[in-house]
């Protein structure tokens, strides 16, 4: 009993920070078809600048406002400045994603060394407590709270408001929506540094669990485009329900057999692709 | 005819230049000696690599970067702690940039990777840090001299130590999956398991997991201990999580040294303290080599001075030991080669050591444990195991006849 509590919270923990880090890539991927080889990239910039902004400052919150909008700024000039070039053409984009991802792997390397950080948890969400007998870290149930209250509200801003409307046509025609006057070029950019903004967002609030060091941007690419694979792309409820089915198969798979923990996590990617290609919520 | 005498006499001149003054010329034409360094400056273990770049850089700063009259020129490639990189990486030192002698690598699956090629192009090499086990044991090639240790070296007395002095009796064995951690972990439970104890239980992680809850929930209920052995950025989150899911008060905690080990430990908080290791190197040592070293370190760098920077330290030191005494005649491989096994030094920060007829030292392994002493973290050395072997209190031939320590050896009890 303890034992399935724990790993269904921490499937839960894990699958709340894919989701931030995974929620960005299926907007830019679905929406713009841009395979963004750089996403990961963002999550480990925004932790980097969240560590730096969180240890001159003290402040956590101040740490995920500045790593989000930082990286977010940054994802949409190069949406704007180098990516609207090759619009949908899929490989000279990649490979420009793919060198902006070199770079800033370098570019942190210079900035801020090779050793790993772990960042400074906030003091109230420090310790663990007891739920029904098992001991449980306290920050990774208030990422998991973090998560639900971000994809509660990209629904309502995505369903709900004007601006998310505008988005949908955007998404769904862009030559009608430029049309009717939309001005999609913007839309597209805005669109990428949010994705951009929300991964780094990610970054920082991950990193009092996982830390940050070179080489965490490639490590969780591979596991942000299984979750869009799975939940399907474009589709905010795919990345949902897909962060929880990998978060959760991959952490039960590796507690129960541990031998095959390499393989956990693309499994469920491979069945799900061989049945449903276009992923569990996605679409054509 | 006035043509023809001149040339005689340019060559005349030219040739008793060259006669007289033989050695001049000829250090001229050999040019600087080159050593080949490789370590991983990016990825998971940066810290663990920088560490050795800038121990090796140290001692070369000390001699100005001169031995036997020549110059030594370094030449440095980032193996990124892949052993395919570490060995595209040696062939291009090797090959294009045309070392005379090869040293650094961080993995033991690099120290296994890089031994074929080594001896096929029959070129001098160190292993400062580099400790697969085998490579002194049951596969020694014929061009590497290894100054730094062992992986089950430490872990050894390590095990005796959990049973007799810690009393331990039933422990779970964790750490990273590939050769290190098995001949760590292998070491350990050998001496633990034939002192008394057991090893309920052995949980091996991926060398990219970064979450290791999934691992910390399987450890079994009867253990009253466990050990631990990781490095880099793994001993970071390992240590962390251990605490934060409720084990640190439950569990005794024991461990490799890479565990603790100074590359990790000051970005660690008081989840570290308490934490009991075995390794050949502490920066707590108290002697004045060891003393003068971490000054100097310290000063270099802007860190605490770790086992790596120490390895490579006193491995860029036996290495210039080496030249001096064939005066810089590297060209001569062979002779190069049987330096290196011969060297003798003193007065080294982790104590005086000499090779074994295996080629590994056999060295003080002090069992540490980590306190806060003025502030910071350090690992207080609290018994030391002096002249330890690689073989540890076996004969070496009874001793080779079990295989190599792996995920398997020595296997779990009923």
């Amino acid at each position: 009993m303890e034992f399935l509590l724990v790993q269904t919270l921490n499937g839960f923990s894990f699958g709340a920070l894919l989701f931030l880090l995974a929620s960005g890539l299926s907007l830019i991927y679905g929406v713009m078809k841009i395979v963004n080889i750089a996403h990961g990239s963002y999550y480990m910039l925004g932790a980097y600048v969240g560590l730096s902004v969180i240890l001159r400052t003290h402040s956590f919150v101040l740490g995920t406002l500045a790593g989000g909008l930082a990286i977010g700024v940054i994802g949409l000039l190069m949406e704007r400045i180098f990516l609207k070039k090759f619009s949908l053409q899929a490989l000279p984009q990649m490979m420009i994603t793919l060198g902006f991802a070199l770079v800033f792997r370098d570019l942190a390397l210079l900035i801020w060394g090779g050793d790993p950080f772990t960042l400074p948890c906030p003091e109230i969400l420090r310790g663990s407590t007891r739920i029904y007998g098992v001991v449980f870290p306290i920050y990774r149930l208030f990422v998991i709270g973090v998560a639900a209250a971000v994809a509660i509200s990209l629904w309502i801003f995505n369903d709900k408001t004007l601006v998310g409307a505008k988005l949908r046509a955007a998404v769904d025609d862009h030559e009608m929506a430029g049309g009717v006057g939309l001005s999609v070029p913007l839309i597209s950019g805005c669109m990428f540094g949010l994705g951009a903004g929300l991964a780094a967002f990610g970054g920082v609030m991950g990193g009092p669990i996982f830390g940050v060091y070179p080489g965490l941007d490639f490590e969780l690419l591979s596991l942000a485009f299984v979750v869009v694979i799975v939940g399907g792309r474009g589709s905010l409820k795919g990345s949902a329900v897909g962060s929880i089915l990998v978060g959760l198969v991959d952490n039960f798979g590796k507690a129960l057999v541990p031998e095959l923990s390499y393989f956990t996590l693309f499994a469920p990617m491979a069945i799900i692709v061989a049945i449903k290609p276009t992923g569990l919520f996605g679409r054509e | 005819m006035k043509k023809g005498l001149l040339s005689v006499i340019v060559m005349a001149v030219v040739g008793s230049v060259l006669i007289i003054n033989p050695s001049v010329s000829c250090a001229q034409a050999k040019g600087p000696i080159k050593i080949g360094f490789i370590s991983p400056l990016s990825g998971g273990m940066a810290a663990n690599g920088k560490d050795m770049l800038a121990g090796f850089e140290l001692y070369l700063e000390e001699i100005g970067y001169q031995a036997a009259g020549r110059k030594i020129e370094l030449i440095v490639e980032d193996d990124e702690a892949v052993p395919a990189t570490g060995l595209t990486k040696t062939r291009k030192l090797v090959e294009k940039d045309g070392v005379h002698v090869m040293s650094g690598g961080l993995m033991a699956s690099t120290g296994y990777a890089l031994a074929p090629y080594i001896d096929s192009k029959e070129i001098p090499m160190t292993y400062p840090i580099m400790a697969p086990d085998d490579l002194t044991q049951r596969q020694v090639p014929k061009w590497i001299v290894r100054t730094g240790w062992n992986s089950s070296q430490p872990n050894h007395p390590l095990g005796e130590y959990a049973y007799q002095t810690l009393k331990l009796r039933k422990v779970v064995i964790i750490g990273l999956d590939y050769a290190f951690g098995w001949e760590c972990a292998g070491g350990f439970q050998k001496t633990f398991e034939e002192a008394g104890g057991k090893i309920v239980q052995k949980i091996w992680t991926p060398l990219t997991t970064t979450d290791f809850s999934p691992y910390l929930a399987q450890i079994s209920k009867e253990a009253d201990g466990v050990y631990a052995m990781f490095t880099g950025r793994t001993t970071l989150q390992f240590n962390k999580q251990f605490q934060e899911f409720g084990l640190k008060g439950k569990l005794v905690l024991v461990g490799g040294g890479t565990l603790t080990d100074e590359h990790a430990l000051p970005s660690m908080g008081d989840e570290a303290i308490g934490a009991i290791t075995a390794l050949h190197y502490s920066e707590a040592l108290d002697n004045p080599a060891n003393k003068k070293f971490v000054k100097a370190f310290r000063a270099k760098a802007k860190k605490s001075a770790s086992y790596y920077s120490e390895g490579t330290y006193t491995g860029a030191r036996w290495i210039v030991e080496a030249i001096k005494a064939i005066n810089g005649d590297v060209e001569n491989k062979p002779k190069f080669m049987e330096a290196l096994r011969k060297v003798e030094i003193k007065d080294v920060p982790r104590g005086d050591f000499k090779l074994d007829s295996y080629g590994n030292p056999i060295q003080d392994v002090y069992i540490r444990k980590v306190e806060r002493v003025n502030g910071e973290l350090q690992n207080t050395v609290i018994q030391t195991y002096p002249k330890v072997s690689q073989f540890w209190k076996y004969k070496p031939e009874e001793f080779l006849k079990q295989p190599v320590y792996s995920r398997e050896y020595p296997p779990l009890k009923p």
